[in-house]
């Protein structure tokens, strides 16, 4: 058995694994961070960027054997012919559903921050104090104000574009100049202000830089982010955080990593190390160090821990608590409303846009009160129908062919992303009847939606019915497309952070009550959902528990 | 296609889902493998599949240069539809679609006898026109009605193949529309005056 000893551990290379080796490396901490899978490299692995949509075999489509091999990545748009490479293989990697659950997982240096969604907001005091004022779970350990110079330190290194809103539930951040809403959309917004007191729509606040930064091209709007952008212009490990840590000299990267369990003493009661299995050569290893950052994703973060000291605690390191798994939240979507926008048939736009416009949400908030707690925000756009539209009154020939040459009518979606409240009884835990192809046992999964998230949907479709027609559009109609939990990719809340070793996994600090060498600073960490887009979070927690590792080393208190 | 374009499209093709492993995001359940055996006679034709061999496809060329013929722009044979629709229906067409569409070059040949007197190949520009003017009404009224657990029609996949292989072809995203592989920037209050063309996507 070979070892190795480090400053620090990051166990994950995605979103908060990068963050945490960028933050722990420009410390001055030699940091080895653990990938299970393979390595992209920076551009030269990006193989389909610049590919133009002709140049693929079914035009980015999907195939009857795609939707074989990868039966859960085809329950939506996430699998298609451009960037299959970058989801997890499910015949290697499978996993139990007690009950449907959706979870898109990228299993390579990056993770999934080479493919998310960019959306990055700040969480607000009516986030971090919900749990307490409706007597739910428990109470987030930390306020705003906690976070706050940490969200501005992760978005001034990340670059994150929007504009400052002025609006209390979506506190304002160190950003980029905006990206530009289109003629259509800045009409709906101007009607919706006049209209309501309060509700808004503004820019989407995104991880696509507006200017150059840190020798990152700004955003050209090829609308092409998820294949690996060749100008790094969204903020993902490669484009960012790896490059700054891999300049300080300290970082060791180290691919084909599945770490299988966090090496618990007893005496210290600390975590010396980790052991881990060689993706590619089936060999183990054991790596030291003094601390360790566990940035997996929500739930393969939980997995770690449960297969960990379970010589102490049968249920694995952080289980004491009894919450270790629990509390799994994402947010739940697909419901909304679309509608046509008579008129600007003068009107266009240049440029892919990788950006939307955003409603923050509204219900139980000011005043409101529904007949459920928390609430939404909306995604969407406005734009001009394609070809693939439909005209009822042609048929085939040049007249047809020349009609579906030119941009149709304006039309304009918003879709709700809903909060999921954190239900003890939606647990993940691990099945040892099923291994995976490296005979490690496997999450189950055991989560559902429920009467809260069920009320809200209705709203989700009918206020954004509401909100459309009021701002001019026709044939507006709703939609409800179903949800499996998973589906919203924001994975979130199994060793959430807290006030008491006796009901949570984390303190205020991310550091697992059991052994305070540990942080787990990913979406696992998350005390409530909130409503908005979560990766910026995680960012920011990561920041500021790396500030207080170093801080603790240098004090020895870890 | 991102998250977001996924979300705000309804994704249609002519006005219904894409037939096939669908294209974009339908944000429908996805098809059970029960309405495969509904439309399938022996549930296991996907090895009686033949794919399409040269002369079919330079048929279907025909044909969807007929849907889509050339005007101020080239039309679909010039984007060599008939080759991606033989890919498409071998790949990304369920077993029992694939029966259709086979079935139906035939059906459309029967199709032509009857209207025109001869083949489709034979038949002059004028009467290939009206042959598939008929079939597309027909496929229209069919859809009217049509349940998701009906067989679809052969004539709706050949013209739906023929717009998405002609509008993302070269030829298609770069003459019939406009293609900018990198923008460089967003305006988004840009002029538009009739006849100017839309933009291919991503």
């Amino acid at each position: 058995m070979e070892k190795y000893t480090y400053d620090a551990i990051v166990i994950g290379s995605g979103i908060s694994g990068g963050m945490a080796a960028k933050e722990l490396t420009e410390k001055g901490l030699k940091t080895i961070m653990l990938e299970r899978g393979r390595n992209i490299e920076h551009i030269k692995d990006y193989v389909n960027a610049n590919k133009a949509p002709w140049e693929y075999e079914h035009r980015g489509g999907k195939t009857q054997q795609m939707l074989a091999d990868y039966p859960v990545l085809g329950r939506d748009y996430t699998l298609n012919e451009t960037n299959l490479d970058y989801w997890v293989n499910e015949k290697d990697s499978p996993y139990v559903e007690v009950k449907p659950f959706d979870w898109f997982r990228g299993y390579h240096v990056g993770g999934r921050s080479l493919m998310w969604g960019r959306q990055s907001y700040r969480l607000s005091d009516y986030d971090f104090e919900a749990n307490a004022k409706d007597g739910i779970a428990v109470d987030w350990p930390i306020r705003y104000k906690d976070l706050a110079p940490w969200y501005s330190h992760a978005e001034k290194f990340a670059g994150i574009s929007g504009n400052r809103d002025g609006l209390p539930q979506l506190p304002d951040g160190d950003y980029m100049p905006p990206m530009e809403m289109n003629i259509v959309e800045k009409d709906v917004a101007a009607r919706i202000k006049k209209h309501y007191k309060d509700r808004h729509m503004v820019i989407g606040r995104t991880a696509n830089i507006t200017k150059p930064h840190n020798n990152r091209v700004n955003c050209q709007y090829r609308n092409k982010c998820w294949l690996g952008c060749p100008f790094g212009a969204y903020f993902s490990t490669q484009s960012a955080t790896l490059p700054a840590a891999v300049a300080t000299g300290n970082l060791t990267l180290r691919p084909f990593s599945i770490v299988t369990r966090i090496l618990y003493d007893k005496d210290t009661k600390r975590a010396k190390g980790v052991e881990i299995l060689d993706a590619e050569t089936n060999k183990t290893y054991e790596y030291y160090a003094k601390v360790i950052f566990l940035n997996a994703s929500a739930l393969n973060s939980a997995w770690v821990l449960m297969n960990s000291a379970t010589d102490v605690w049968p249920g694995g390191l952080g289980s004491s608590s009894g919450e270790l798994g629990h509390n799994v939240m994402d947010h739940h979507f697909r419901a909304g409303a679309h509608g046509e926008m008579p008129g600007y048939e003068d009107k266009y736009v240049y440029g892919r846009r990788a950006n939307g416009i955003y409603v923050p949400r509204f219900r139980n908030l000011f005043g409101d009160k529904r007949d459920y707690i928390r609430g939404f925000g909306y995604q969407g756009s406005a734009g001009r129908e394609g070809w693939s539209r439909e005209i009822p009154e042609m048929s085939i020939g040049g007249e047809f062919k020349d009609a579906l040459s030119e941009p149709g009518n304006w039309t304009m979606g918003l879709t709700g992303f809903g909060e999921t409240l954190p239900y003890h009884d939606n647990r993940i835990s691990l099945d040892k009847t099923k291994k995976d192809k490296w005979g490690l046992p496997v999450l189950a999964m055991d989560v559902s939606i429920r009467d809260n998230e069920q009320k809200m949907r209705v709203d989700m479709m009918q206020d954004a019915k509401e909100m459309l027609e009021i701002a001019g559009l026709q044939n507006v109609k709703t939609y409800n497309n179903g949800y499996n939990p998973g589906g919203g990719i924001h994975e979130m809340g199994t060793a959430r952070m807290g006030r008491d070793p006796k009901t949570s996994v984390l303190n205020q600090y991310n550091q697992v009550w059991d052994a305070p060498n540990v942080y787990v600073t990913d979406g696992a960490a998350m005390t409530s959902a909130a409503c908005q887009n979560p990766s910026l979070t995680y960012m920011a927690l990561t920041a500021r528990a790396v500030d207080h590792a170093v801080s603790e080393l240098k004090k020895q208190n870890v | 296609m991102n998250r977001r374009d996924a979300l705000a499209r309804v994704a249609l093709l002519m006005g219904g889902a894409v037939i096939g492993a669908d294209y974009f995001l339908t944000g429908c359940s996805p098809a059970s493998s029960d309405k495969d055996k509904a439309q399938t006679k022996d549930g296991n034709s996907a090895s009686n599949f033949k794919a399409l061999d040269t002369k079919q496809q330079a048929y279907l060329d025909e044909v969807g240069d007929t849907i889509l013929p050339a005007t101020k722009t080239p039309g679909a044979k010039a984007a060599r539809v008939g080759s991606f629709m033989a890919v498409m229906v071998r790949d990304s067409y369920k077993p029992a679609d694939q029966e259709i569409f086979t079935k139906g070059l035939s059906q459309l040949e029967e199709a032509s006898q009857k209207l025109n007197g001869k083949g489709f190949m034979e038949s002059t520009p004028a009467q290939r026109t009206a042959l598939l003017t008929a079939l597309d009404t027909e496929q229209k009224n069919y859809a009217k009605t049509k349940t998701p657990e009906q067989p679809n029609h052969y004539f709706r996949m050949i013209k739906e193949l023929t717009l998405l292989g002609y509008f993302t072809s070269e030829v298609g995203a770069t003459q019939a529309l406009r293609y900018l592989p990198v923008p460089g920037k967003y305006v988004g209050d840009y002029p538009y005056k009739k006849g100017d063309r839309a933009w291919a996507t991503t």
